[in-house]
This record gives structure tokens, C-alpha cells and sequence, in this order.
């Protein structure tokens, strides 16, 4: 098999904070609305953050009750976006030995073992359901996926925190090009808005508290901003060699291009003040790619909302890339979808350069210094005509950082 | 006051439709769990939960095994 095939996508699917597909989430992005809600549960005032953002469509209300009940609400959430995509990339026939699936979560099933315990600890180990170690397992999403489309050239599941999406949509992309598969479905799932998670994160002075205004309290590159929203949901694409999907006439969004990864080994939950991991990671997705920084019109950046991350991107952009590509934190609206965020976040990446347009980041009222790249604000901005490029970050904890680079067809 | 069979047979017809889809009206005594119904070992496992914490009955794993068809889960119950 030759090193160079070139990866198409040619499906898209996303359930999110603002929309229950990923026409409908697209919709919300360009118009700007916010996902993020005041949380309703009677655990809330066990916790110091107030809201999240909520999946817009809950799952158990698309899936059927016997299939929802043995799935954790990640996989829910990674079964519906992988069916959309699926469908939309018009369910192509593949060989199954050459049909992979690259889709992992930060977390994994982390509702699933709390309600687990409980229900060990009240009612004792014959009461617990036999799904619940396919509930918990962080590649549950991955295995019921493979078994729905009938993958067999191999099913994997990276686990590298905020950073998971990405890296499995990077994983699909090299699975394609060394041969080993001819079509994987790639992405990231998260459903960890649960008061553990929001008390762990708060723990670690992470998560906004804006609790008066929850929409505005994911504000990436703002001066107010004080940490991150956490988000649930999942995106998931379906890649392809350009040739099988040539072949049957696969309608192409863009060219998976190239991907970038690096480690900062430098601290477990803070990023590395230089931003050197996130320009490697960059400059190793353009290299990926065949690319070079004057070709990327566009990076869907990572930019979380912490006071500690969204302005170190910046600068790695800068070094990275240039000052001239239009950067945006569709975050500010999704909010933070962990696991999920590279998932959804390539979605994004590539309806922007087919649509040619970015998405703005709300909620930025107020630049924060030392920002030199150009962020969309407010409005949506148009991308230009011809061949263009754009990059998907992703980091996290742990120090681990993917890009992923995407061409215009 | 044990329940009669047509009580156990339609708490057991909820159960089984909740846990697999299938609806209530087809669980019959004389159906076989696996072979009429087309239930898995796990999903066995889950009914058998659900009908102890339904029914406040036992069911050991070696009883289990056992109980091939609706109605002999029923007799299960009402022994």
C-alpha cells in the first residue's frame, strides 16, 4: 500500500450543546446561541458550578429504551453522532476487514460506575447490571460502534483527555494512510456532567463560576474570563481513501490532510507557559499535510476559557502559523466537551472550510493582551474561494497535544 | 397472598419489554427465553434482576440456568 493515499471526509454527524445534529449545532453556531443552561438536578447545591452545557436533544429521548438502558451515556451520545454520520456518508459498503473505528472518551463511563457503586453498595453485586462493565470501559463507544457497522480491520479507542477527539480522528487518518482500512469512523464522546466531576474540576480551581450568567460564562481570549464550561456530547466523522470514495461517487467535505501530535512533559493540568508543545504539534500537522503556515485560512482553537491556556495558543499560533489565519473558540458556545471537544471541534473545522465560514467566539467583550492573532468575534467571517486549509486544536491534561490539519476539496 | 400467575406474567411481560423491546403480549408461558424470544445470556441476567427486585424473590445462578421458559420462571416465583 502506498504511504501517500490521500483521506477524504465524507460524513459528519454531532449531537452538542446546541444542537441534536450537526446541522442543527452549524445552524446555532453561525447564529451565535449559547448551550450553556443553569443545571436543574437536586445534586446542584452540592457543587459550585451551577450550569453546563446540556446536550440540546437528550439521547434517551432517540434511542430506543432497550438499547439506551445498556449503554452509558457517552456511548448513547457516540452512537447517535456515529449514525448520522454514517448515514451521511450514505452507509458506503466496505469490506469489513478494511472498516475500522478510531472513537475514544476522556473519561469514559464515569456516570455509569457512581450509579454502579451505589447500587453495589445499597443492594449488593447480584443487583448490579450485567452491562455495567461494558458501560464503564472508556472504548465501550468504539466496540458498539465496530458492531453496528460491521468494522473489522481493527477498533481502537485513544484516551488522552481533552486532547481524545482529535487524536482518535488522527488515528482514523493513519490507519487509512498506511493501509490498514479503506473507510474508519473517528471521533470523540463525552457525558461526565455529574456533580463528581463538576466538584473535581471546581477542585482544581478550573471551571468558570459565572453562575448569574451562565451563557456569557464561557468567554475564551476575554480579560473576565475564569475558567472552563464543561459541555457533553459527541461528533464523529467518517474518513475515507479518496479513491474508494471516488470510486462510489462519495460526496468529499474536505481532505483529512495531516495530523500533529507532541507532549509537554511539564506539568499534569497546567499547559507549559512557552506554548512550544502546541507550535510542535502545529508545525508537525502542516508537515503532515504537505502545508505550510501561509496555506491555513483558519484554526478552530482549543481555547477553553482558563485564564492559564487561551493566550499561550495564541502565541503558538503566531509562531506556528501566522497572524493571518481567522481563529475562533466555537467553546464559547458548546462549552468544553472534554473527550468530545476534538470530536465535534473537526466538525466544525470542516463545515467551515466547506461552507467557507467561521463561527464566532460570543462572549469576547474584552481582548486580552497580549493577543496578536485575528479572532472572529461576534459575527461569522467569510473564508476565501480556492484551495484553503484549517486546523483543529486539541490539548490535554496529561500535556498531550493534536492538531489536525483539513483541506478544502 | 402470592401472586397469581397472570400477575407474574405481566410483571414479567413488563420487564422483558423494558430490557429488550419485545413486546409484553408475546411473553407467554410455553415461550423459551432464548429460543422464541431471542434473548442473550446477559440480557437473561438483567431479567432475572429486575424480576428479583419486582417479585422480592431469590434467583441463584444455578437456578438460573434452569429456567428455560416464561412459564418455568413463573413457577420459580410462586414456589
Amino acid at each position: 500500500m502506498s504511504k501517500d493515499r490521500v483521506v477524504v471526509v465524507t460524513g459528519i454527524g454531532a449531537t452538542t450543546p446546541v444542537g441534536g445534529d450537526a446541522a442543527s449545532t452549524w445552524s446555532a453556531l453561525l447564529d451565535g446561541r449559547s448551550g450553556v443552561r443553569t443545571i436543574t438536578e437536586d445534586w446542584i447545591d452540592s457543587v459550585p458550578v451551577k450550569f453546563a452545557g446540556l446536550s440540546a436533544v437528550d439521547p434517551g429521548d432517540v434511542l430506543p429504551r432497550p438499547e439506551a438502558r445498556r449503554l452509558d451515556r457517552a456511548e448513547q451520545f457516540a452512537l447517535i453522532a456515529a449514525r448520522e454520520a454514517w448515514q451521511d456518508a450514505g452507509k458506503p459498503e466496505v469490506e469489513p476487514t478494511r472498516l475500522g473505528v478510531a472513537v475514544g472518551s476522556g473519561i469514559g463511563g464515569i456516570t455509569t460506575i457512581l450509579a454502579a457503586y451505589d447500587v453495589f453498595k445499597e443492594k449488593g453485586w447480584n443487583r448490579l447490571s450485567p452491562f455495567t462493565v461494558p458501560m464503564l470501559m472508556p472504548n465501550g463507544s468504539a466496540g458498539w460502534i465496530s458492531i453496528e457497522i460491521g468494522a473489522q480491520a481493527g477498533t481502537h479507542s485513544p484516551v488522552s483527555a481533552c486532547a481524545t477527539g482529535a487524536e482518535g480522528i488522527a488515528y482514523g487518518v493513519q490507519m487509512i494512510k498506511d493501509g490498514r482500512a479503506d473507510v474508519v469512523v473517528a471521533g470523540g464522546t463525552e457525558a461526565a456532567i455529574h456533580p463528581l466531576n463538576i466538584g473535581s474540576f471546581a477542585a482544581m480551581r478550573a471551571m468558570s463560576t459565572r453562575n448569574d450568567e451562565p451563557a456569557r460564562a464561557s468567554r475564551p481570549f476575554d480579560k473576565g474570563r475564569d475558567g472552563f464550561v464543561l459541555g457533553e456530547g459527541a461528533g464523529i466523522v467518517v474518513l475515507e481513501s479518496e479513491e474508494h470514495a471516488r470510486a462510489r461517487g462519495a460526496k468529499i467535505y474536505a481532505v483529512a490532510a495531516g495530523a500533529g501530535y507532541s507532549s509537554d512533559a511539564h506539568h499534569i493540568a497546567q499547559p507549559e507557559p512557552s506554548g512550544a508543545g502546541i507550535q510542535s504539534a502545529m508545525r508537525r500537522a502542516l508537515e503532515s499535510a504537505g502545508l505550510t503556515g501561509a496555506d491555513i485560512v483558519h484554526v478552530n482553537a482549543h481555547a477553553t476559557s482558563t485564564p492559564a491556556g487561551d493566550v499561550v495558543e495564541t502565541i503558538a499560533i503566531k509562531e506556528a502559523v501566522g497572524t493571518h489565519p481567522l481563529v475562533t473558540s466555537t467553546k464559547s458556545m458548546t462549552g468544553h466537551l472534554l473527550g468530545g471537544a476534538g470530536g465535534i471541534e473537526s466538525v466544525f473545522t470542516i463545515l467551515a472550510l466547506t461552507e467557507r465560514i467561521v463561527p464566532p467566539t460570543i462572549n469576547l467583550d474584552d481582548l486580552d493582551d497580549g493577543i496578536d492573532v485575528d479572532i472572529v468575534r461576534a459575527e461569522p467571517r467569510k473564508l476565501p474561494g480556492g484551495q484553503i486549509a484549517a486546523v483543529n486544536n486539541s490539548f490535554g491534561f496529561g500535556g498531550h497535544n493534536v492538531a489536525v490539519a483539513f483541506t478544502s476539496v | 397472598m402470592a401472586l397469581t400467575e397472570q400477575e407474574i406474567l405481566a410483571g414479567l411481560g413488563k420487564i422483558v419489554n423494558e430490557i429488550t423491546g419485545i413486546p409484553a403480549v408475546e411473553v407467554t408461558p410455553e415461550k423459551s427465553f432464548v429460543d422464541d424470544l431471542d434473548i442473550d445470556s446477559l440480557s437473561m441476567v438483567e431479567i432475572a434482576v429486575a424480576a428479583q427486585d419486582e417479585f422480592g424473590v431469590e434467583i441463584p445462578d444455578d437456578q438460573l440456568k434452569h429456567l428455560k421458559t416464561v412459564k418455568d420462571v413463573i413457577n420459580f416465583i410462586q414456589a
